[in-house]
């Protein structure tokens, strides 16, 4: 047959999608929007990894120092930039301060002028969140002029909040404990390209992706067949009038191809749409900008080819078993026993693709990226032609039970493609969640762990800066709002004359912060101890012997102390055993522990302090109080929060990307769900109102509906699970991680599958409660 | 078809003359056959000796096409008799159903009446053929099937023209 | 009207309208047990609406429809389901066989809806299939059989719960007349044996010959022609 027939028969179905009267209108239009929801699904995330490496080029463009970098002299086109970076509440803030030092300084990517001493620029979102009540606290800690907004080239996300004040002196601040640099430029090479992916990461994020996809590639080719049975009899309609089967195939595909292109159309907005939103949100601290989303022009071609062939391709195998007779539609009475062996063969397949790269995890080996993606596909597709085969096999042994399983299983046996294919989707969602989340399950330990901070003891630690005076800022941090108990430590570090590599940590407290990094046995002020046996001080012992005379390093011309002579200290004589304590950041100390009673003055100076905070938790915003004491005494300092989990940034990304994706594809496929349902339940208006004037009963009837998603739901969800298991085991082993079946994660994907057909069914019961009532019995 | 009866209906929208019921009737149903002068002499002596008719007045110059007639409440009573007792069914009687729907309508009676009437007694007719076909042999399955097409054929126009009395009430009164 | 003596359902001055148009305007409507009355009248008159007001399938605006000396009228919906499933039978004109079960599957439905077991209840459906002359078709799906099979396993169906009033929807209104006609005669015979009312709507003068009476809907008013005459 030739081309220019095919092409206008298609062209004749594309006529007929638009012209066949509200029906046909109706008809494109539901697959138009199930298409393009899809598509624009499908061109969101091949966006997301452009968006991510936009945000990493403008990180670089704006980054400014690094640790170890190259010292440049002071000239007029420096610049000295501080970090003062803060917390708020969980958000972070990205601050700095600036001085220019002369007329040439660089200005940050995205900032004007630069802002006076005093004053700062904003980003948009912290200007809305100071101008908030929310932001009061915040306003307190950074109390500068609002004198501009950095504009988008200086952020990564719009709903980032960041900051740059001007500063005065700044140069003088370089030396001590802050962390800053003089520049000349922002945007430095070295700094944007971020370490590689860890490959356990990239297959991770491999698989993310094709486990989202699948689901929507299932769910297209549902949409396209949306209204499939009215088009059937329109189709008869055309054999009437002499077209024959061939013709009214293509034609039929032609109308699938309308509805697949207006699709793309819709979708291309519906993802305009979805960029702006995805503006507006920000998800887990990461916001973007709508340029960001961009998908590569290569995928968006794909993506603009690749629906409108599947459109035609399924309708045309979907047709397969359907002859259109000029006077009405025929399914073949009875279609042939799917047949087991090729549709094994795909799950195998995909085993085969992954089998050689089991183990591969911890040398550091890279996972063939082509051999992960068709691997998972092959294995997840294997699921979409199980099924049909599988709910085949099991509704024609279902034996005997009541009316309502009666009337679902005859329906089931009848039509088990129909149903196989409702729940496709939702198995293949479900089926690669759960391999998905067995691999997040058993790697989760490599990138999460316990951290050794005792938070029940202290949740925040603050140094305070050399040479300032502790007792002062202890006394600030008492009386900040929600702080309950200080402890304070000052740490020195005396040598054996001589022996310059022979060091004790001598640690000067009161016996109550004191009691928190040792058992003492009791403690007056004017009492000094030596903590034996620690974990990490233990080679020190025999410095802290009585009598042993001790002394603060050498002056090395770099310190602020510098100039000053050593100083010496004799071990006392009285001193008394201690046993060695963790303190709340997981440390055990050794060495000498001193009350200040017993410590000369003149050793004081030498000494750095670092302050264990203590909070009332149940004051709202502790944590900001103690930031803004903080911030107050140094804008440098920044507090530390501890946590007891660290984990990993990037796998929690990864991990809520998850959990985020799984969200969107299964509530699109339970609306296809609902909207097929609905369809067939429009299909047996008459029959449902005959039914229930012969009395029967409503609950039936309603049972009924239920039993025939709950039949194949229930057997999809199980080949997913199964299916998702082995995937599961396989991507384990590949990673080198000992297998486990996450049993939770398993029955709560199941679960949360088994609650979308729920509520699909209780949504469909208005509806079908309407279609009982006796005017579909009038109607005719 | 009852010319007497016909011709009583037409006088009960007044007193008339012969020659005007002559008139009268053929304009109406008499279409392809007018009525011979003399049948209608004949009838009004016939309904005249009932004492359904009265003679109203003669004119000058004598003679029975002269005299004008009008009709009794018997003359009025027997019209209403007749035009509600429902023909026989048999073949062909549409002519008779529509003089007397026709009537019917000019004398302010419900036509629908006598058109259900009418199809009440077709059916009891179609009844005892089909119970006589459900018992009979093929013969007689046959030819209570052919009386049964023709009876059906009746009912039909009944149908029909009960769903166009309105239209006919416009066009025979006008 | 006055009610006559003996009657099993009947119906006074019932009213009903869906939305603004008027489907009823005081119908009427009497039968006695066994008997078989037509209901005759225009399409759009408002017989169906009259036979699913009498079945209990829809409640009039007005009017009162006894049974047997209970108010239809007054009954819940639950209740009305259960007189349906078991003292009413039903057959329309077509759509009413579910598609996915067997014939003999269908006539079995009505007694499994009563609580039968299905061995029972099929194997009274084939004795009611087999008087309809449709037993050779027990195992083939409705979408397999003609039209005038799949009306008589309706009719079977609606009788095989011995009701005691078969509701008939123009039943015969998708056959040919040969077709029909025999329904009409395997109906109204197994009806009459089994001592079953039938209310019969039908616009066919020759379905309507199958009825001992016939009742006249215009307008949404009915008409009792044995009463009249």
């Amino acid at each position: 047959m030739s081309v220019g027939q095919w092409s206008r028969d298609l062209a004749m179905g594309v006529r007929f999608a638009f012209s066949g009267g509200r029906e046909g209108w109706t008809r494109a239009l539901l697959t138009a929007v199930g298409v393009g929801l899809g598509v624009a699904l499908l061109l969101l995330t091949t966006a997301i990894p452009n968006a991510l490496a936009e945000r990493d080029r403008r990180e670089e463009a704006r980054s400014d120092h690094t640790f170890g970098q190259q010292e440049i002299p002071k000239a007029d086109d420096t610049l000295i930039v501080l970090d003062a970076d803060t917390t708020f509440r969980d958000m972070d803030v990205r601050g700095r301060m600036l001085e220019a030092e002369g007329p040439r300084a660089p200005l940050p990517p995205g900032v004007s002028a630069f802002p006076a001493a005093g004053e700062m620029v904003v980003s948009p979102a912290l200007k809305e969140l100071l101008a908030s009540d929310d932001g009061k606290l915040l306003r307190e800690r950074l109390d500068y002029r609002i004198a501009g907004t950095i504009g988008e080239q200086g952020l990564v996300g719009s709903h980032e909040l960041a900051y740059f004040a001007g500063g005065k002196g700044l140069a003088k601040m370089l030396e001590g404990p802050a962390s800053g640099a003089r520049i000349d430029s922002f945007g430095n090479d070295d700094l944007g390209s971020s370490d590689a992916w860890d490959p356990v990461l990239l297959l991770l994020v491999l698989v993310v992706f094709v486990v989202l996809l699948m689901p929507v590639a299932v769910f297209i080719a549902a949409a396209v067949r949306f209204g499939g049975e009215r088009r059937d009899r329109r189709l008869a309609a055309l054999r009437l009038v002499g077209s024959d089967s061939r013709m009214t195939r293509r034609i039929a595909a032609g109308e699938a191809l309308a509805g697949s292109v207006l699709g793309l159309v819709l979708g291309t907005g519906f993802f305009l749409l979805g960029r702006e939103l995805a503006a507006s949100v920000e998800v887990f601290h990461v916001s973007l900008f709508p340029s960001y989303l961009n998908p590569s022009p290569l995928l968006a071609v794909l993506v603009a080819l690749a629906v409108p062939a599947a459109a035609i391709l399924v309708t045309i195998l979907a047709l397969r078993g359907v002859v259109i007779e000029p006077l009405g539609v025929v399914r073949t009475a009875k279609p042939s026993r799917r047949r087991l062996w090729w549709r094994l063969l795909l799950p195998l397949g995909g085993i085969a693709l992954l089998y050689p790269m089991i183990g591969q995890g911890n040398d550091g080996g890279d996972f063939n990226q082509y051999l992960v993606v068709g691997g998972v596909m092959l294995l997840l597709v294997g699921v979409t032609a199980l099924l049909p085969w599988v709910v085949e096999a099991v509704v024609a042994r279902l034996g005997s039970g009541g009316v309502a399983w009666q009337l679902a299983v005859r329906r089931l046996q009848l039509s088990s493609g129909a149903a196989a294919r409702m729940v496709n989707g939702i198995a293949v969602a479900v089926a690669g969640a759960i391999a998905l989340q067995m691999l997040f399950a058993g790697v989760e330990g490599n990138y999460t762990r316990a951290s050794q901070y005792d938070v029940s003891r202290a949740q925040m630690g603050v140094d305070v800066p050399d040479g300032s005076d502790p007792s002062a800022i202890i006394g600030k941090y008492r009386e900040t709002e929600g702080v309950r108990k200080v402890t304070a430590l000052s740490d020195v570090y005396l040598f054996d004359r001589g022996n310059e590599d022979s060091s004790v940590q001598i640690t000067l407290a009161d016996c109550a912060s004191l009691r928190e990094v040792a058992a003492l046995p009791s403690c007056r002020d004017g009492d000094v101890f030596a903590v034996k046996g620690s974990e990490y001080e233990s080679a020190s012992d025999h410095l802290a012997e009585p009598g042993t005379t001790l002394w603060t390093p050498e002056p090395d011309g770099d310190t602020a102390r510098s100039g000053e002579r050593p100083v010496s200290w004799t071990v006392p004589q009285d001193i008394r055993q201690a046993q060695p304590r963790e303190d709340p950041t997981g440390y055990e100390r050794g060495g000498i522990l001193v009350t200040p009673g017993a410590l000369p003055e003149k050793l004081a100076a030498f000494m750095s302090a670092r302050l264990f905070l203590s909070l009332d938790l149940s004051v709202p915003d502790a944590y900001d109080h103690v930031r803004n004491t903080a911030a107050r005494l140094d804008p440098a300092v920044q507090p530390m929060t501890w946590h007891s989990v660290e984990s990993n940034d990037r796998y929690a990304t990864i991990r809520t990307g998850l959990s985020v994706g799984s969200a969107c594809v299964l509530a699109l496929i339970g609306a296809s769900l609902l909207v097929s349902q609905l369809e067939q339940l429009r299909e047996r208006r008459k029959l449902l109102s005959s039914l229930v004037a012969f009395g029967t009963r409503r609950r039936t009837l309603g049972l009924s509906v239920l039993w025939q998603t709950a039949i194949p739901i229930g057997l999809g969800l199980l080949l997913a699970a199964t299916v998702g298991m082995a995937l599961g085991v396989v991507l384990l082993r590949m990673t080198n991680t000992s297998v486990r079946v996450d049993w939770p994660s398993v029955l709560s994907m199941t679960g949360i599958g088994a609650g979308v057909v729920l509520v699909v069914t209780l949504l469909s019961l208005p509806p079908l409660l309407k279609l009982m009532r006796p005017d579909g019995l009038r109607t005719e | 078809m009852s010319i007497g009866h016909t011709l009583l209906g037409l006088l009960e929208s007044g007193p008339r003359h012969g020659y005007d019921l002559k008139r009268a009737f053929d304009e109406k149903f008499g279409h392809d056959r007018p009525l011979h002068y003399g049948q209608v002499y004949s009838t009004m002596s016939r309904l005249l000796k009932n004492g359904l008719v009265e003679v109203d007045g003669i004119e000058a110059g004598g003679g029975p096409e002269r005299k004008r007639y009008a009709i009794t409440e018997a003359g009025i009573t027997d019209v209403a008799r007749w035009l509600a007792t429902p023909e026989k069914p048999e073949p062909y009687l549409q002519s008779t159903l529509y003089t007397k729907i026709v009537l019917a309508l000019l004398t302010h009676r419900e036509a629908g009446d006598i058109l259900d009437t009418q199809r009440s007694e077709h059916l009891r007719s179609m009844r005892i053929l089909t119970d006589r076909k459900r018992k009979g042999d093929l013969a007689d399955q046959l030819i209570c099937d052919h009386a049964l097409f023709h009876l059906e054929a009746d009912l039909r126009w009944l149908e029909l023209t009960a769903a166009r009395l309105e239209k006919l009430r416009e066009a025979v009164t006008r | 009207m006055t009610i006559p003596a003996g009657s099993l359902l009947t119906a006074q001055d019932l009213r009903k309208a869906y939305g603004p148009t008027t489907a009823l305007d005081g119908g009427e409507f009497s039968i006695h047990p066994g008997e078989v009355v037509a209901v005759m009248g225009p399409s759009g008159s408002g017989k169906s609406t009259l036979l699913h007001c009498l079945a209990g399938i829809v409640m009039p605006d007005s009017g009162t429809i006894m049974y047997n000396g209970r108010e239809v009228t007054a009954m819940g919906d639950a209740e009305r389901s259960a007189l349906r499933r078991t003292e009413f039978g039903f057959v329309f004109q077509f759509g009413q066989l579910v598609p996915e079960l067997t014939c003999v599957e269908n006539v079995a439905l009505p007694l499994r809806l009563n609580g039968s077991s299905r061995k029972e209840a099929e194997r009274t459906a084939l004795a009611w299939m087999e008087r309809l002359e449709v037993d050779d078709l027990r195992k083939k799906r409705p979408g397999e059989v003609s039209g005038g099979q799949g009306q008589r396993v309706a009719v079977a169906r609606s009788l095989v719960t011995n009701p005691r009033v078969v509701f008939a929807d123009e039943p015969t209104g998708a056959l040919d007349s040969f077709n029909g006609e025999r329904v009409m005669e395997l109906l109204t015979d197994a009806a009459r044996s089994a001592n079953a009312a039938v209310v019969l709507v039908t616009h066919e003068a020759r379905v309507a010959a199958y009825s001992d009476r016939e009742i006249v809907v215009r307008d949404g008013k009915s008409r009792d022609m044995e009463r009249v005459v």
